[in-house]
């Protein structure tokens, strides 16, 4: 199934349909819901990172005016399901890291619940935690899969031998940090329970899927699903923490029972979000390049450790991108976990592809170096002719494409090869590139309807727009698959009342509802002709994945780096991209996915790190003053250009997925950029000027 | 958040006399940093005393060059002040460094140098702070030390005072006018702030009930040469890792006259005097710069801790300030 004809809609520069809203303020966010005689809810943490609870004192918290309940472990109604260990809270007095839930309050405002909930005492038996990240634990394991359901270690040929006999060789351990997705709008949930009790729960949730949210809290809840409706048609980002319900939902959903007839709010302070809301694992990359003189690759792999916590497994799949990227006969791919004292991790925008581009390309870049050949040139040396592993034919792989396009764009050919050669003012010069990629998902399930109403086509499925642009892009696919203009069209998300949609992950949402849209338009002009009336409807949903071929995106990052010379300092005042992503739906919005992808990317380059103390099994950085996120000063010429492309085997709009690809590689570019800047390899990020100092204390004295 | 009261007295003298005959009252300014500690529960005032409006507003020239700031002067309008930016850049250098835009617009002249230090530990009432909490601990060493103290720190507390301003205001020779429950006061600048010594909870030399009214910054034809350059992690909105406030007075290539802080590196602006001595009377150059750098840091003690300590801010500040006065003295003068 294609367009009826060729796009019209599709590929304009159409301005947000909710922009107005939002830069109003009028767009209604889950936790300012307008609701009568809405309670406040505060949840009271854990201090120790293991033990169990011996006592809690909510003697003071419920003498306080104004509180309405306070639910501890042997208060709490039992869940249905605790087979989710991040959800199944109050149920028992175990600790299992350090800012676990372990009592809530409820007060008839936020004021008074915060206060309550600092009132109330928790003694604990501690014992000894375990917080602590490293390669050479000896209790390291392989767990079954990867995310999503990925193998966890992969091998062809003989790795060793070929890097024995290799003519030149990159051996070097790579870090990526802890970060924290952190967007502006906390996690956030209203709930309430009517009629009171055992009725029907309504859920506005800050949430990448209404469906998924759902699904989880009948579980852990014991309902039907059609007892349980979740609401959100306004995110203010995600970036994968909202992917999957965290505790947030259940506590609130509970706190909301326990006061019956009313709805009870929670917004998670910045501080909470650190230990309650995922993030992404710290890795630790040990990459190895074998190459030839010419710059063959002969052996190429990638071990990774990382750690998840002790009561729910995130495996993050570091080390997949290492398996398509390049042609390489001998090829080894390994992930081990550590299972820490330490809050669950989960995803964050491209978990895998976006740590796991890091260590490989920055190790491309030393090969280069070694070879003396242009780091372009040995990438498209090493263009696999068929996807590595799989031996599928790629649906489209523009990366060379991108590389060559972005190398005229950023004036790549005039660059001198030599590090610490170029000085402007007091600041060492340096440009360097890396690679991108993610790959084209399609989630098995979603579904939409259209439906005739006046004089206009309306579309709906519950799927999310969190900054994306789902709100605009999904008119422009409707309209071009019913042949109407894209005025005509009218779009309902965010909301469990529509037919189910998969979760905004993974890069997959507008192949999976963009498909699923241009199904039900398809379905319902095969009903009713090009003249319906109104009121007719029909619905559409998505099929499988052409598993023909392999479907990738792909991209070329260039970054100019300056280091100062007396204090290191590092600023990136030049990042140009160029990405081959299929079609691009509405330039616009396209722009602002590459661009805050690259800025997000920048900014796990230089300035990201939740630094968690082992001591403490806490990140003690949680907060933005100390929690450092690229600030606009950090943020100078900034580019995203893309190919024409159009991929006819990703679906129907020949799109491929671009929330996630723009962070990928940056942080690499940025590291090789550096290097050429001032001859040092920052193989640990972020790239912070102590790491450059002691080689600018070497050089001579001026 | 604990519940407090709130009052807003008339004038100046009354919120002194309510505040001092309160152990359990605090001043509020331009709120930017009391208020985070109200929420966090750093600090929890049973009283809190507006004292926004109640204080000078104006920059008053003294004669010869000499200002007086009221404590009321927000720290956006005195970075813009002709006078400051023409006799005393430093100053107005210092003050643009610091926070955000909408930060230094709340900010004020006399809560600036009040402002306590961004030790998360400090912040962070689940860890034991001797400053926080006296005798309870510190939590520091061993941790996250990248943002602490290399010099004059003591076995109970190894934070760093935040204040840009203040560090620009120690190397001016300034005097903070203070009133208190017993009358006015003048206190030298560089006497305000204490090292931290076996009472960290104790940030300066006030006591409890006393209000800055005003700084005083006497003429000094040598801050007419002077700046101010802050090391950060990044670009704009943090804290200095480093930071240097000086002054020069250069002829004939020689030295005659220098004036130089730290910031970011202890309990207190550092006021670089051994420095300032080793710069007096030598040439103008890199290797003059380095000595004097050495001559203060040769006391300095990095603290140990999570990604290697920071061990690194002993050579990133003797880099900073040779880069700094070479600046000063420029490419010509070299």
């Amino acid at each position: 199934m294609t367009f009826p004809s060729e796009p019209d809609a599709v590929g304009r520069d159409l301005p947000r349909r909710d922009g107005a809203a939002k830069v109003l303020g009028t767009a209604t966010y889950a936790y300012e819901t307008p609701l009568a005689n809405a309670a406040y809810l505060h949840a009271v943490q854990a201090t120790i990172a293991r033990g169990r609870v011996t006592e809690l004192d909510t003697t003071a918290a419920e003498a306080l005016d104004g509180v309405v309940a306070v639910l501890t472990p042997s208060s709490a109604e039992r869940l249905a399901s605790t087979e989710d260990r991040e959800l199944a809270v109050l149920q028992d007095e175990e600790v299992a890291f350090r800012g676990q839930v372990v009592a809530l309050v409820v007060a008839d405002s936020s004021e008074v619940a915060r206060h309550a909930a600092a009132l109330v005492r928790v003694s604990y038996a501690q014992v000894a935690h375990d917080a602590e990240l490293r390669a050479d634990r000896e209790d390291l394991y392989a767990p079954e899969t990867v995310n999503p359901g990925l193998p966890t270690d992969t091998a062809e040929g003989d790795v060793d031998a070929a890097m024995a006999a290799a003519e030149v060789t990159v051996e070097e351990t790579y870090t990526t940090a802890m970060y924290h997705n952190n967007p502006m709008e906390p996690h956030a949930t209203t709930a309430l329970w009517d009629p009171a009790g055992d009725g029907f729960l309504t859920l506005w949730d800050s949430t990448q899927g209404v469906h998924a949210t759902r699904a989880a809290m009948a579980s852990v809840f014991g309902l039907d699903e059609a007892r349980v409706r979740v609401v959100c048609p306004y995110v203010g980002g995600g970036f994968g923490s909202k992917g999957q319900p965290h505790v947030n939902v259940v506590l609130a959903a509970l706190a909301a029972r326990a006061v019956p007839g009313r709805p009870v709010r929670l917004a998670l302070t910045r501080q909470q979000m650190f230990s309650l809301a995922g993030y992404r694992t710290p890795t630790i990359q040990r990459c190895r390049l074998g190459a030839d003189r010419d710059g063959t690759l002969t052996a190429l792999a990638i071990d990774v450790v990382e750690q998840t916590s002790r009561i729910k497994e995130f495996a993050e799949q570091t080390g997949v991108p290492a398996r398509m990227m390049y042609a390489s006969p001998n090829r080894r791919t390994t992930h081990r976990l550590a299972a820490l004292d330490v809050p669950v991790p989960s995803w964050m925008r491209a978990p895998g592809e976006c740590p796991g581009m890091f260590g490989p390309e920055v190790a491309m870049d030393e090969l280069a170096e070694c070879l003396g050949i242009d780091p372009i040139e040995l990438r498209i040396r090493n263009e696999p002719r068929v996807e590595p592993g799989s031996g599928k034919p790629f649906s489209t792989r523009n990366l060379v494409g991108c590389l060559r396009e972005g190398a005229v764009r950023f004036g790549w050919s005039e660059r001198d090869p030599r590090p610490g050669a170029r000085r402007r003012g007091d600041w060492l010069v340096g440009t360097g590139v890396a690679t991108s990629t993610y790959p084209v998902a399609r989630m098995p399930k979603s579904t939409a309807t259209i439906r005739r109403e006046g004089d206009r086509y309306v579309a709906e499925i519950g799927a999310a727009d969190l900054g994306t642009g789902t709100w605009t892009t999904l008119p422009q696919i409707a309209a071009d698959a019913l042949g109407v203009p894209v005025d005509s069209v009218d779009v309902r998300i965010g909301d469990t009342d529509y037919p189910m949609a998969s979760v905004a992950g993974g890069s997959s949402g507008m192949t999976t509802w963009g498909s699923a849209v241009v199904e039900a338009a398809r379905a319902f002009r095969t009903k009713y002709g090009t003249a319906p009336l109104d009121g007719d409807e029909a619905s559409g949903t998505v099929g499988p994945p052409d598993d023909r071929y392999a479907m990738h995106a792909f991209g070329a990052q260039f970054a100019e780096a300056h280091v100062h010379r007396d204090t290191g300092e590092v600023r990136v005042p030049r990042l140009l991209g160029v990405f081959a992503t299929g079609r691009i739906i509405n330039p616009r919005t396209a722009r602002s996915q590459f661009i805050g992808g690259m800025t997000m990317g920048l900014s796990m380059a230089l300035h990201e790190k939740s630094v968690l103390d082992p001591r403490t099994g806490h990140v003690v950085n949680h907060d933005f003053a100390e929690y450092h996120i690229t600030a606009n000063a950090d943020v100078d010429e900034i580019e995203a250009h893309w190919l024409p492309e159009h991929d006819p085997h990703a679906n129907a709009m020949g799109s491929k997925g671009i929330g996630e690809i723009g962070i990928v590689g940056t942080a690499a570019a940025v590291s090789n950029a550096v290097w050429h800047a001032c001859g040092v390899r920052v193989r640990d990020l972020p790239i912070t000027l102590d790491k450059v100092l002691h080689a600018l204390e070497a050089q001579s004295e001026r | 958040m604990k519940p407090f009261d709130y009052r807003s007295p008339a004038d100046a003298a009354t919120a002194v006399r309510i505040v001092g005959g309160d152990p359990g009252a605090v001043f509020l300014g331009g709120g930017t940093n009391l208020v985070d500690h109200l929420k966090l529960g750093v600090v929890e005032p049973g009283l809190v005393v507006g004292v926004a409006g109640l204080l000078p507003a104006e920059v008053e020239e003294l004669g010869g060059g000499a200002l007086r700031i009221g404590a009321g002067v927000n720290n956006s309008e005195l970075a813009a002040d002709p006078r400051v930016r023409e006799w005393f850049p430093v100053l107005s250098q210092a003050l643009l460094s610091g926070a955000s835009g909408q930060l230094r617009n709340m900010a004020s002249v006399g809560g600036n140098p009040l402002q306590r230090t961004r030790c998360v530990y400090f912040q962070d009432v689940t860890t034991p702070c001797n400053k926080r909490k006296p005798g309870s601990g510190c939590s520091v060493v061993g941790g996250w030390t990248r943002h602490h103290a290399i010099l004059g720190a003591s076995e109970h507390c190894i934070a760093v005072h935040p204040s840009d301003m203040a560090v620009a205001l120690a190397a001016l020779e300034a005097r903070a006018r203070v009133l208190g429950p017993d009358g006015e006061r003048t206190i030298p600048f560089v006497d305000l702030h204490r090292l931290p010594g076996d009472a960290p909870d104790r940030d300066t030399v006030l006591e409890h009930g006393e209000l800055i009214t005003a700084i005083d910054l006497p003429a000094q034809p040598i801050a007419r040469r002077s700046a101010y350059r802050k090391v950060r992690d990044r670009a704009s909105y943090a804290f200095a890792l480093v930071s240097v406030a000086a002054a020069l007075d250069v002829a004939d290539g020689v030295i005659v006259d220098a004036r130089v802080a730290f910031g970011g590196v202890a309990h207190a602006p550092w006021r670089a005097y051994r420095a300032e001595e080793a710069l007096r009377g030598a040439p103008a150059s890199d290797r003059s710069y380095r000595a004097a750098a050495d001559a203060e840091l040769a006391d300095a003690r990095p603290a140990e801790g999570l990604d290697g300590g920071n061990a690194f801010k002993i050579p990133l500040l003797r880099r900073t300030l040779a880069a700094t006065l070479r600046d000063l003295v420029g490419e010509d003068a070299r």
